[in-house]
């Protein structure tokens, strides 16, 4: 009980505020800006040379209102967004009329998890065993030059790296294809070369994310392990004739690893929000490449379920990660 | 004079110190360039690099070299912009937060925690798609400043916190020091070089925000920046072609600005913690 009490409920109190706080955000951001968001729309569209005629013009005009809930008061508004999002409706998306926005992102979804949880286990997990043995063996000179290579990769934003690794290994080596999740014209099935072939053309954007987070573990728990190997309690081990493999295993490792759990669960917006960009680059068919061409085609509506359905995923998954947390450190118990 | 003699004996501080002069000088030469950066076909398209045009020509019919300076000068515009802006609210919030505690405190980070862990990229896309009419370098530099404080402040409460706990700040407020003129004259000379580094992280954040929002077409595309440079090659398939020299200008500029600052602000945070200063200066 005390368990629910001190730790389950605060927490799920917190993860309930911060999904209020975002989502109310989504919804003042086309509220709060100067100008009208149904007529910038429009603009939009005529910039982009779509041609419509005046009566369709007045049915855009009245479903955008309506879309944006822009109807009546702001508290009426408010509860009417709320209202929708219960009922998992972020309507229908302009470009691809009368496509729900739903379909599109079901279409997505499966491609982006599918990158960013493999991508995120192996850079996470890669990077926190070399970060560990570079920070143990800190004086060595394979240590020194990962150390030196990370330095270099680490400040690269996810767009840049990507671009980089795309010219050099698609353009200059050409040892991958440049786009797309799989060949034009592959059908999906459950068979071995579907699977070959989605793996050869998820390649490039799956490498891209796992250097560039491995490289941000590696740095972290380099440091860690260094700090961590110079504590008293290591030492004293060590003196008492405790066995090496038993002081690597049990002291060093286990007092390390806890922060980058944390970590984890701090950085996952950012991951996300990188393998978006990463996607777009590779034109790889999940949500990156739909949010890039809803931006290109300003669909408002197909952004606004991206971003709220985003900011839920994140939520979320930042929200077991804390709750798995007391698996890994026994001085957090509840009961 | 000493500081500075201690700091270029690291090698990363002397090579990056370096570039980032080069790069200064580079925006400095915009001033003197003898083409209107936001004038179309002023020499011919497409040349390869040769002594009249330093790094070719694009397919707009611009010089890319010069094109490239006005492209370091905006960035570094839209850089400097967001990251004093968003060092003002950093600095406030941290401060008050630290300094107060209680509810203010718990309520400010409650923020700071709601902010870092929302996927912030798609928020400020949905912010800049709607006030695309109104885009230029200011609104795109204080749109990145509302969104770049949040970790920072988290960092300066940290510091300020354990400030708190020290003798001095009894001290003054005992001898009757004003909670302003406390934080303004004892706090922040211990938490100026951290605002610094922060500021240098801060700087390199924007730069890599701004081209890929560049990459989405959502800032001002006839401004040279980095990202609208390197989004214009990307639009006329530069690669494809075998444009290298268009491709390759803002990505070399920006890997390198990226890498030096990194490097500048690693450097500088070494050297202000006094145990990693023993290890390498040995003083």
């Amino acid at each position: 009980m005390t368990f629910l009490k001190r730790y389950l409920i605060p927490r799920l109190i917190q993860y309930v505020m911060i999904l209020w706080l975002g989502i109310t955000i989504v919804f003042l951001i086309p509220r709060l800006t100067p100008n009208d968001p149904v007529m910038a729309m429009i603009g939009e569209m005529r910039a982009r040379g779509s041609t419509l005629e005046p009566g369709a013009m007045d049915g855009i005009i009245r479903d955008l209102t309506e879309m944006y809930g822009l109807e009546g008061s702001w508290s009426d508004q408010y509860w009417a967004f709320w209202g929708r999002l219960f009922h998992g409706d972020f309507g229908v998306s302009f470009f691809n009329f009368p496509t729900r926005v739903n379909q599109l992102i079901a279409t997505a979804l499966p491609w982006t998890l599918g990158l960013l949880l493999t991508t995120t286990a192996i850079a996470w997990i890669s990077g926190n065993i070399l970060g560990g043995l570079a920070g143990y063996f800190s004086r060595k000179g394979w240590s020194r030059s990962l150390d030196a290579i990370a330095m270099v990769i680490r400040p690269l934003p996810y767009y840049i790296f990507a671009f980089a690794l795309l010219l050099l290994l698609a353009f200059v080596v050409r040892w991958f294809p440049v786009t797309g999740g799989s060949s034009l014209g592959a059908i999906p099935s459950f068979s071995w070369a579907y699977f070959k072939n989605v793996i050869w053309h998820s390649f490039l954007p799956a490498l891209s994310l796992i250097i560039l987070g491995a490289a941000v573990n590696f740095q972290t728990m380099k440091l860690i392990v260094q700090n961590v190997k110079a504590e008293n309690f290591v030492q004293y081990a060590k003196l008492g004739g405790v066995t090496e493999d038993r002081i690597v295993n049990r002291y060093i490792i286990r007092n390390a690893i806890l922060p980058q759990i944390t970590g984890l669960a701090l950085s996952l917006g950012l991951i996300f929000s990188g393998a978006l960009i990463t996607e777009m680059v590779f034109s790889y068919p999940g949500l990156g490449m739909l949010l890039y061409n809803s931006v290109i085609r300003a669909d408002y509506n197909l952004i606004m379920g991206i971003t709220i359905l985003s900011i839920f995923g994140i939520t979320t998954a930042i929200l077991i990660v804390d709750l798995t947390y007391p698996l890994f450190d026994p001085r957090v118990r509840y009961y | 004079m000493k500081v500075l003699r201690d700091l270029f004996r690291d090698y990363r501080f002397f090579i990056s110190f370096f570039v980032l002069v080069i790069i200064l000088i580079l925006a400095v030469l915009s001033f003197f360039a003898p083409y209107d950066p936001t004038l179309w076909n002023v020499v011919p398209k497409n040349q390869a690099p040769s002594m009249k045009y330093l790094l070719g020509t694009d397919s707009n019919g611009q010089d890319i070299f010069w094109q490239a300076t006005f492209a370091v000068r905006n960035s570094l515009i839209i850089a400097l912009i967001a990251a004093s802006v968003s060092r003002v609210i950093a600095v406030l919030v941290g401060m008050v937060a630290g300094y107060t505690g209680g509810n203010t405190d718990r309520l400010l980070m409650f923020i700071c925690d709601g902010l870092l862990v929302i996927p912030l990229f798609l928020i400020l896309v949905m912010l800049a798609m709607m006030v695309r009419q109104h885009m230029n370098l200011v609104v795109l530099g204080l749109l990145l400043s509302v969104f770049g404080w949040p970790w920072d402040a988290r960092v300066i409460r940290s510091v300020i916190l354990s400030l708190r706990e020290l003798d001095f700040t009894k001290t003054a407020t005992l001898s009757g020091t004003g909670t302003v003129k406390l934080v303004l004259n004892e706090y922040m000379p211990h938490t100026t070089p951290l605002i610094f580094s922060t500021l240098i992280n801060n700087i390199s954040w924007v730069i890599g925000l701004e081209m890929t929002l560049a990459l989405l077409g959502l800032v001002n595309v006839n401004v040279p920046t980095l990202g609208t440079m390197l989004n214009w090659a990307i639009i006329y398939q530069a690669m494809f072609l075998g444009r290298w020299f268009w491709v390759l200008t803002p990505v070399v500029l920006a890997v390198f600005m990226f890498i030096a600052l990194y490097w500048l602000s690693t450097s500088i945070s070494e050297y202000l913690d006094p145990r990693t200063r023993i290890q390498r200066v040995g003083v």
